[in-house]
């Protein structure tokens, strides 16, 4: 539906970040997890599990998260619910106890959700001073299953090395998280202690993993303010912050003016005068371009003699190359006029074809009128001149036909020359063409025995179709190889 | 297009009482008769003067409500119902069949040249690389002088390409074949925005290009000079993408922005001529379809859309409920018949255009999928990624 341009009532939204392109995908993936959490409403089964010595709460399998991802989602096939919940986990809102990469698996490995808390949505940066004091932590904790992985060890030690001179700071904070934790419930702290480490996977990730909070930097200006980006887990924030480069201050929004109204205004009585197709007529016409092109199209019908990508052999692409053209080739010109013009051989044969009929003035009009609009800026001038002494002032050699009106308006443009003086004389040369021209091209032996296959085109010696051989400044006839167009 | 004749009506001017030729005229919304010379007097007068905010607003609105009238007149149908009378697609084999490794980070953008093989890529690490990919040789690269190089093309000659991003810039860069070429030594800056640019592509000639920035501005230019030929206002925020008309006469093109607004451009006036605004969030990605009267887009709202030109509205929407990433970019198949687009959940998606439905999901990358471009005739189709690789798909 037509909209103007700078809509004033679409400048007020009620929270723009709830709108940004990172927000729209978390809301929806805390939709599913939260559903997935409900089970009033056929949830997964969260459960307790009894493993040797201990028990593990609060835990729901991989395929229980595939299987439901199916059903409430509509998903026929497996993989591609692997697929989702594998990036419902890398964004960190589920993960697996016993793994820091983030990844689902259909099968009985053992996964928990995130807690809220943690969720991207709430804008997390976390600073490194964080994540040291975390890593920092972790060394103090005497249980085998709180080991740091290589990669965390290797983290530490540089973060060692970066915060040299506050690392005592840092070690007391970390001891200080210590303390807290151990006032906790033995069961919390299983489950808090590994949401935490989850969350940390997705800010920190594994080497080789894909980092999920990396951004697309042209979607970063509207994205965040400042004062609600969280950048401590431990309350902590670096001494000297430096404003993140993606936070740049988003421009105000500009009240909207009476000259943005009337702008609208008259582009929307502009719509309505617009003269529209009903839905029925447009539905046919795109139905009726696929069906006479599917023959075309290599994804539907295999190309002939094959696909260079599938087959490895480029013999599709020699073939186009060469001037001969095949019958579906031929028989796509009688497609459109456009089809004619778009194929370079296409072009050369319908040229050819008025040149026997000492008609041509107008295809050459139409060609030196689409170079023009090709050349670089510096050389408009020159040629608007070249073509207005060839095809339209009087006593012109090519004299094209052009109905007063016509002629009288490129007249007028001719007086300031520019890409577009003879675009009007385009249009009406290029329907009389339609109308004209090409219906007697397509209805003409020439087009006939190309299209039945009954004459090849380079056969015997070149024949000279042009009747001025090297004297039109537009084209001309090389009597070997093909037409050529300066 | 037929033409309708207006009835000339004779009767006292509304305004002044003569007995004149009469002429239909809008004032605040209402129907009236105005003589000619009132008429011009009206356009040239502070009629204006007389209009409040307030005023302007309203007529706007009463406008838009009729305009929503008028086209839901039109709307005897959906697409995918008159679409279930056409054959449906076979299953379909669809593979990898070339994989480009040798960028350095995250593929941002892609062009085929027009021989069908060759592409142009460009990355967030500031290369740009020219390979053929039917044998995966790199023939050329550049690095330039900033990250993040959105936007590439391959000029129609084959000759050059564009490219720019985080520079606010779009530059042109001959190709040459001679050894020790210094491709940057050539390199001919050409479109200056004030933000960076998101897109462009070559018309259909080495001598102008068109870009899109995320300062709100389309704009055409002049290669050789550098000049600027035209630009493009109205958006209401950053422009995403943009998508040339394929007629060989038709001078328009399609944009897209952060204002979820899809814009059909005259390219001599500069003017809009249509607009669309149904996506909920940024349109990342938008392409014609083939026959140039309708478009395609792809949104952060999970969500590509058909829109037709000629019944000025969106016609299809393709979504489903386990997809819930971004389109980042979209093309059609030669025929129409398929719409591919790539996501931000790695996969690609393709659709079957008529009908709605998807026909298959290809698994394969490791990050999103940032670009996606069919080649010149169809026979494949180049994805981009975050992965650092692009990868050809038959």
């Amino acid at each position: 539906m037509a909209q103007a341009p700078t809509d004033p009532s679409s400048a007020e939204t009620a929270d723009p970040e709830e709108s940004s392109p990172n927000m729209i995908v978390y809301r929806k993936i805390e939709d599913i997890v939260t559903r997935m959490q409900d089970d009033k409403t056929g949830g997964v089964p969260i459960r307790t599990v009894k493993s040797f010595l201990s028990k593990i709460p609060s835990v729901v399998t991989g395929s229980d998260i595939v299987q439901w991802l199916m059903k409430n989602l509509s998903i026929e096939d497996a993989g591609e619910a692997i697929h989702l919940g594998s990036l419902i986990a890398a964004q960190g809102y589920v993960f697996p106890i016993s793994d820091h990469v983030l990844t689902l698996k259909d099968d009985g490995t053992f996964y928990r959700f995130q807690a809220p808390y943690f969720w991207p949505s709430n804008c997390w940066e976390p600073e490194n001073t964080d994540y040291a004091i975390y890593l920092c932590k972790r060394t103090m904790q005497n249980k085998a299953r709180l080991e740091l992985a290589d990669y965390e060890a290797e983290n530490l030690a540089r973060l060692q090395r970066a915060f040299a001179r506050k690392w005592e700071f840092i070690f007391m904070q970390a001891e200080a998280q210590v303390k807290i934790d151990r006032k906790k419930d033995k069961t919390e702290r299983k489950i808090l202690d590994s949401q935490e480490r989850a969350f940390w996977d997705v800010h920190r990730p594994v080497p080789g993993c894909v980092n999920t909070t990396e951004m697309d930097i042209r979607k970063c200006r509207r994205m965040k303010n400042p004062q609600k980006v969280k950048k401590s887990v431990y309350g902590v924030t670096e001494e000297s912050q430096p404003q993140s480069p993606v936070h740049l201050p988003s421009q105000p929004v500009r009240k909207t003016t009476k000259e943005d109204f009337r702008k609208q205004i008259t582009f929307l009585n502009m719509q309505i005068e617009r003269h529209c197709l009903k839905m029925s007529k447009v539905a046919e016409s795109l139905i009726a371009y696929t069906e006479q092109y599917v023959e075309y199209d290599p994804f539907i019908t295999p190309a002939e003699p094959s696909n260079p990508w599938i087959s490895d052999d480029a013999a599709l692409w020699d073939i186009e190359m060469s001037k001969e053209p095949s019958q579906q080739r031929v028989k796509r010109w009688g497609f459109s006029m456009d089809e004619v013009l778009k194929d370079p051989v296409g072009r050369d044969q319908f040229l050819r074809f008025l040149e026997s009929e000492f008609s041509s003035e107008n295809l050459r009009f139409w060609l030196a009128v689409q170079d023009l609009k090709k050349r670089p800026l510096q050389d408009v001038t020159t040629r608007v001149e070249e073509i207005w002494q060839e095809f339209l002032a009087p006593g012109a050699q090519s004299a094209i036909n052009l109905d007063s009106h016509s002629y009288e308006k490129t007249s007028q443009n001719v007086k300031d020359p520019g890409r577009y003086t003879y675009e009007d004389a385009q249009e009406h040369i290029y329907k009389l063409m339609k109308s004209d021209s090409y219906a007697r091209f397509l209805r003409s032996n020439a087009y006939q025995d190309l299209l039945l296959a009954k004459k090849k085109l380079y056969s015997l010696e070149p024949r000279l179709y042009h009747k001025r051989r090297g004297s039109c400044s537009w084209c001309w006839w090389d009597g070997g190889g093909g037409l050529q167009l300066l | 297009m037929d033409q309708t004749f207006l009835a000339i009506v004779f009767g006292p001017c509304d305004k002044c009482s003569k007995e004149k030729p009469l002429r239909p005229v809008s004032v605040k919304s209402e129907q009236r008769s105005y003589c000619s010379l009132c008429v011009e007097m009206m356009a040239t007068e502070g009629l204006h003067e007389n209009e409040t905010l307030a005023s302007l607003k309203s007529e706007a609105e009463s406008l838009k409500g009729k305009l929503e009238e008028e086209r839901a007149k039109l709307h005897d149908v959906e697409l995918h119902q008159v679409a279930e009378r056409v054959e449906a697609l076979g299953q379909f084999v669809m593979k990898t069949r070339r994989t480009l490794k040798g960028h350095g980070n995250k593929v941002l953008c892609m062009d085929w040249c027009k021989d069908k093989r060759r592409i142009v890529s460009s990355s967030q690490d500031g290369k740009v690389i020219v390979w053929d990919s039917f044998t995966t040789n790199k023939e050329h690269a550049v690095t330039m002088p900033c990250t993040w190089v959105m936007a590439c093309a391959y000029a129609p000659s084959g000759c050059a390409i564009a490219c720019g991003g985080l520079d606010n810039k779009c530059s042109v860069y001959p190709l040459t074949f001679e050894k020790n070429e210094n491709m940057a030594a050539k390199k001919k800056s050409v479109a200056m925005h004030t933000n960076y640019l998101s897109a462009c592509s070559f018309t259909n000639s080495d001598m102008q290009i068109l870009t899109a920035s995320g300062d709100g501005t389309c704009a055409l230019w002049d290669v050789e000079s550098g000049q600027l030929l035209q630009s493009f206002h109205g958006h209401g925020a950053d422009v995403l993408c943009l998508d040339l008309a394929p007629s060989e006469t038709g001078n328009t093109f399609v944009s897209g922005g952060c204002d979820k607004k899809a814009m059909v451009w005259d390219m001599r006036s500069g003017q809009c001529v249509q607009s669309f605004e149904t996506h909920d969030s940024d349109i990342n990605s938008v392409r014609y379809y083939p026959s140039g009267d309708a478009f395609a887009s792809g949104s952060d709202d999970a969500t590509c859309r058909l829109y037709d030109l000629r019944a000025d509205r969106e016609v299809a929407i393709y979504s489903k409920e386990s997809i819930i990433f971004g389109a980042s970019s979209v093309d059609f198949s030669l025929s129409g018949r398929l719409l591919f687009a790539g996501y931000n959940d790695y996969t690609i998606n393709v659709w079957d255009v008529l009908k709605g439905s998807r026909v298959s999901i290809l698994f394969g990358h490791e990050n999103r999928v940032s670009t996606l471009r069919v080649s010149p005739d169809g026979t494949a189709f180049c994805s981009g990624s975050w992965d650092h690789t692009l990868r050809i798909w038959a």
